[in-house]
């Protein structure tokens, strides 16, 4: 390790963190990631012997509600991630150098850093028009997108544009916006840790972030590629109107009697059934809340394709039944035709519940 | 050709040295500017290209309208919500739905949460660089920047020289890392940043305390829509149900806690204005006081839909009202409708669009979308490596709209240009009391100061757009504090209603429908044209601010707002942008906003016509 790079700790010391807080910081973040206190002095020792690491941060076709969201991070703060955690060397979003002197450090970065950086890709590559609808520096965002993945050490595909296209790539996909696995093609061989959702939750990407540069080694991914610790539950697995669909009480109607009890928005279109997020455990904005809460159905919008799975009030057919154990890649070993069916005898179940109920009375 | 001279009075010379900026940082998404500049360093041309195009319009139709607000609310993740807000307006304008009273102003009370959280981030996170150099804030005394936030500010809480010090040596250590991070490669050695190291190093510690209060106000969003950004909006009103004392009202969207928490984050909001962001911007101001560049088409063109009625759905109870000040007469608003066709029509002859004939300019509800790539045989480099742009031809992804052939400026300056001329007591209050301030800082700086007291040439400058930016932030939190005490008052009289659903069902719907739905977006006007025809659109169609203020010239050769406002301005270093970037921020740039329009190559594009 070089002498002349800055380690998490040494940066902390220095602004005057105690090392009391430390340590209270890192049980603080192995609690947020889910591992027990043992984790705390594996983070503590990391973070004392690394370096800030360089991120480069590149936008493609997307709306920038992925940056936003990470500027919301509430822990770790997104100064601190900025400041003292990472290197945030490129991001054409917040930094200050425009024009030749942005990209000039590109190069730099890319040289210096040679397998040693990560990049972030907010957006996709739109194909069509010789990739001239999204250009930067006079030249295609593809090429730009191509020639930073070739020395990164991984890539961070943030949101539902970089992960599966998202709304630009709804049909009939006229930019023909391609996500960042797919435009890099098969022969990539570094890893693509896909954070989906539109955008991703904010604590969410920063305990991504966090946990690459503690534990040294990118996170444990699904087949789809995503980080199981966020994205191997339903939102409807640990949705608290859960108890509410079981008993069979749903929402009829908006500002019904069951909308203003909370009861459960299946019959309304909540996609939470079928969407693999941590909206209803980490939920959003600190903790604040998270869509079905306020009142509204989860459109999905971590999953690859959601724009066109039909409106977002029609109810849900392809749901699966029981069970909060079932992962993402089990979900993609079940038939299409057998989970329809599930779907509608799990509903139905919860409706003979409710007449049992009645009848009870 | 060397010299134009434009319509609207600007005379563009592209002879002397051309100096190309690409990427345009600190705004959401591409943009790419070009200039010419003489032997004086002073820009004599401005070319300013939208680099990207998505096609949400063309993904729309064929869609459920009910959809719709989500998947144009991802035209822009800063300006988070507003797209939806215009989109469910549009529908329930098209089917004739009134919202509830509630619904009404929970909407009203997002849409100024979102001025007040995107205003404070653009200026702090994506604009105070252009003006503040943190480098220099390493010099500053402590106790001196303490006694500086004192002054323009004597009731934030946040003013020992113990804290400035520390937030000094944060800055200090960062720096001396040799790891730069965002503030690498920045101009700091640059003549044109005019702060003193205490006000760079006041301003610094602001951009610290701004991204932690902007985390903090989104989250008004967060309890009404779910979350932020995008949270849910919903046709006919809005999905979060009140349920103050009834059975399980824990568990409803709406309760006594989770009104309270809203309250203390709109009483938030309001001490940031007025303790840190509008001081902050006056202070700024004084420093660049001999620095009024920047006005472009603001003092002359301006136009808005008009907002924030304070009875639903009564236009002349705007808070903000609107209408268009052409050629510089203030003395004449001419009123503003979004559906007369020969009012907005966009044109595309500079625009990579084509249309069958491009001398005309067309209404969006007969809006075409045809993208045709295409560079001018003048540019320097490739198809797929360009150079330097040939602005004689199409040159820009964004179209062109133009308000009765007028080339005008949108945004916040736009709104209190208009609303000061249409005599709305809290904005000449606001205008003239920041003015007197102003003023009175410039003397303390400068016992020689003359006082500036020409109106137009404060507020048509860069300074003069900022300024209003921040004033408006200040009203948007005094007027969400009066919706939510109404919302309150309408619960205590028994009101609890959200939603409208009597036309939630396509059946309910006429065959044919058509709309528009306008939003005082924070980078100005903003409207969306539907047409409904079977329960599906037909054509969806957005005019957003960027578009307005970011456009390529037109049809007769009128310039744009943000070409307008570069020019005769002079430059420290060419190389180093730093006052193309700082008038170009202060418009706010959103090029995901402006240049969603598009469609595939070769793909037959329906022609809408309605009348």
């Amino acid at each position: 390790m070089s002498s002349q790079v800055e380690t998490f700790y040494e940066v902390m010391r220095r602004q005057g963190i105690t090392r009391r807080s430390f340590l209270k910081y890192c049980s603080l973040t192995a609690a947020a990631l889910g591992f027990g206190p043992a984790y705390a002095n594996k983070i503590a020792h990391a973070m004392e012997t690394k370096p800030r690491t360089p991120v480069i941060w590149l936008h493609g076709l997307e709306c920038t509600c992925c940056s936003e969201s990470f500027i919301r991070s509430a822990h770790p703060l997104a100064k601190d991630v900025v400041l003292s955690m990472i290197s945030l060397d490129y991001d054409d979003t917040i930094m200050a150098s425009a024009g030749h002197q942005a990209e000039a450090i590109l190069e730099e970065i890319k040289e210096k850093y040679k397998g040693n950086y990560i990049l972030a890709v907010e957006g996709n590559p739109p194909l069509n028009q010789d990739g001239m609808s999204c250009i930067i520096g006079g030249r295609p965002f593809s090429e730009q997108l191509k020639w930073m993945a070739e020395d990164a050490k991984a890539i961070i595909s943030w949101g539902s544009c970089a992960s599966w296209g998202c709304v630009q790539a709804a049909k009939p996909n006229p930019t023909q916006a391609t996500p960042v696995h797919k435009f890099l093609g098969g022969g990539y061989d570094k890893p693509i840790i896909k954070v989906p959702g539109c955008p991703p939750i904010a604590e969410v990407m920063t305990g991504v972030i966090t946990y690459m540069l503690t534990f040294d080694r990118i996170p444990e991914l699904d087949r789809q590629g995503r980080p199981k610790m966020f994205y191997s539950q339903r939102i409807h697995d640990k949705c608290y109107r859960r108890p509410h669909f079981d008993a069979g009480q749903f929402v009829e109607e908006w500002d019904d009697e069951g909308a203003r009890k909370g009861y459960c928005l299946y019959k309304v279109g909540c996609k939470g059934p079928t969407t693999y997020n941590a909206c209803s455990t980490v939920r959003w904005n600190e903790g604040t809340s998270f869509p079905i809460q306020a009142g509204h159905g989860c459109i999905g919008c971590s999953e690859d394709g959601f724009w066109d799975k039909g409106s977002f009030y029609s109810r849900d057919t392809d749901m699966n039944a029981f069970g909060i154990e079932a992962t993402a890649d089990d979900i993609g070993k079940t038939a299409v035709g057998i989970v329809g069916a599930a779907a509608v005898a799990h509903a139905a179940m919860s409706a003979v519940k409710a007449a049992q109920k009645k009848g009870d009375k | 050709m060397s010299v134009l001279n434009t319509p609207n009075n600007y005379k563009m010379d592209n002879s002397g040295r051309r100096v190309v900026i690409d990427p345009v940082t600190r705004i959401e998404g591409h943009m790419r500017c070009e200039i010419n500049v003489d032997e004086n360093n002073v820009i004599q041309n401005a070319v300013s290209t939208g680099t990207m195009w998505r096609g949400l319009e063309v993904i729309l139709r064929g869609r459920d309208p009910r959809d719709a607000w989500a998947f144009v609310e991802r035209i822009c993740g800063v300006c988070t919500g507003c797209h939806a807000l215009a989109s469910v307006r549009a529908v329930e304008d098209a089917l004739d739905i009134k919202i509830p009273h509630n619904a009404s102003l929970i909407r009203e009370i997002m849409a100024k949460t979102l001025q007040v959280h995107d205003h404070v981030v653009h200026f702090y996170h994506l604009h105070a660089l252009d003006w503040v150099n943190p480098v220099n804030a390493l010099k500053a005394d402590p106790k001196a920047t303490s006694e500086l936030q004192k002054l323009v500010s004597p009731h934030h809480p946040l003013s020992s020289p113990g804290y400035f010090k520390d937030i000094q040596t944060r800055v200090q250590k960062f720096v001396d890392s040799g790891q730069l991070g965002i503030f690498k490669n920045g101009y700091w050695d640059n003549p044109a940043y005019k702060l003193s190291p205490e006000a760079d190093l006041m301003a610094v510690t602001h951009y610290l305390e701004a991204l932690d209060f902007q985390k903090e106000v989104v989250k008004i969003h967060t309890i009404f829509g779910g979350k932020n950004p995008h949270p849910n909006y919903m046709v006919g009103g809005v999905p979060c149900a009140i349920n103050m004392d009834g059975d399980m009202s824990a568990g409803a969207p709406i309760n006594m806690e989770r009104l309270n928490f809203v309250k203390a984050r709109i009483e938030e909001a309001r001490t940031f204005n007025t303790n840190v962001y509008v001081p902050d911007v006056i202070a700024i101001a004084a420093f660049y006081r001999n620095w009024l560049f920047g006005g472009g088409l603001s003092a002359t063109d301006v136009m808005d839909y008009g907002a924030y009625p304070k009875v639903p759905y009564d236009k002349s109870t705007d808070q903000l009202p609107g209408g268009a000040i052409i050629n510089g007469d203030w003395s004449k608003i001419h009123a503003v409708d979004p559906r007369d066709p020969d009012q907005v029509q966009e044109f595309v002859t500079h625009s990579w669009y084509t249309y069958p004939d491009e001398t005309k300019g067309l209404h969006p509800w007969d809006g075409i979308t045809e993208p045709n790539y295409e560079l001018g045989s003048k540019t320097k480099g490739t198809r797929t490596n360009i150079v330097e742009i040939d602005e004689s031809a199409k040159y820009s992804w964004i179209k062109s709209p133009r308000w009765r052939g007028h080339a005008v400026e949108v945004g916040p300056l736009a709104r209190y240009i208009l609303a000061y001329v249409h005599g709305v007591k809290y904005v000449q209050n606001q205008v003239d009391t920041s003015l007197a301030r102003f003023n009175a800082v410039c003397r303390l700086l400068d016992p020689g100061h003359q006082d500036i007291t020409d109106l137009k040439a404060f507020l048509g400058s860069t300074i003069g757009r900022t300024l209003a930016r921040a004033l408006e932030s200040e009203y948007c939190g005094d007027m969400m504090l009066d919706d939510f005490n109404q919302l309150i008052s309408n619960i205590k009289n028994g009101d609890t209603s959200t939603a409208n659903t009597e036309k939630w069902e396509p059946s309910s719907w006429p065959d044919h429908a058509k709309g528009v739905g306008t939003v005082a977006a924070p980078r100005g006007a903003l409207a969306h044209w539907i047409v409904i025809e079977k329960g599906k659109i037909k054509n969806y169609q957005c005019i957003v601010p960027t578009t307005w203020n970011g456009s390529p010239r037109d049809v007769k050769g009128n310039i744009g707002a943000f070409e307008a406002s570069l020019m005769g301005t002079p430059m420290e270093r060419p190389d180093e942008p730093v006052e193309v970037l700082r008038t170009l921020h202060s418009f706010d740039p959103c090029l995901a906003c402006s240049t969603h329009v598009m469609s595939e190559e070769g793909e037959e594009m329906a022609v809408v016509k309605v009348r």
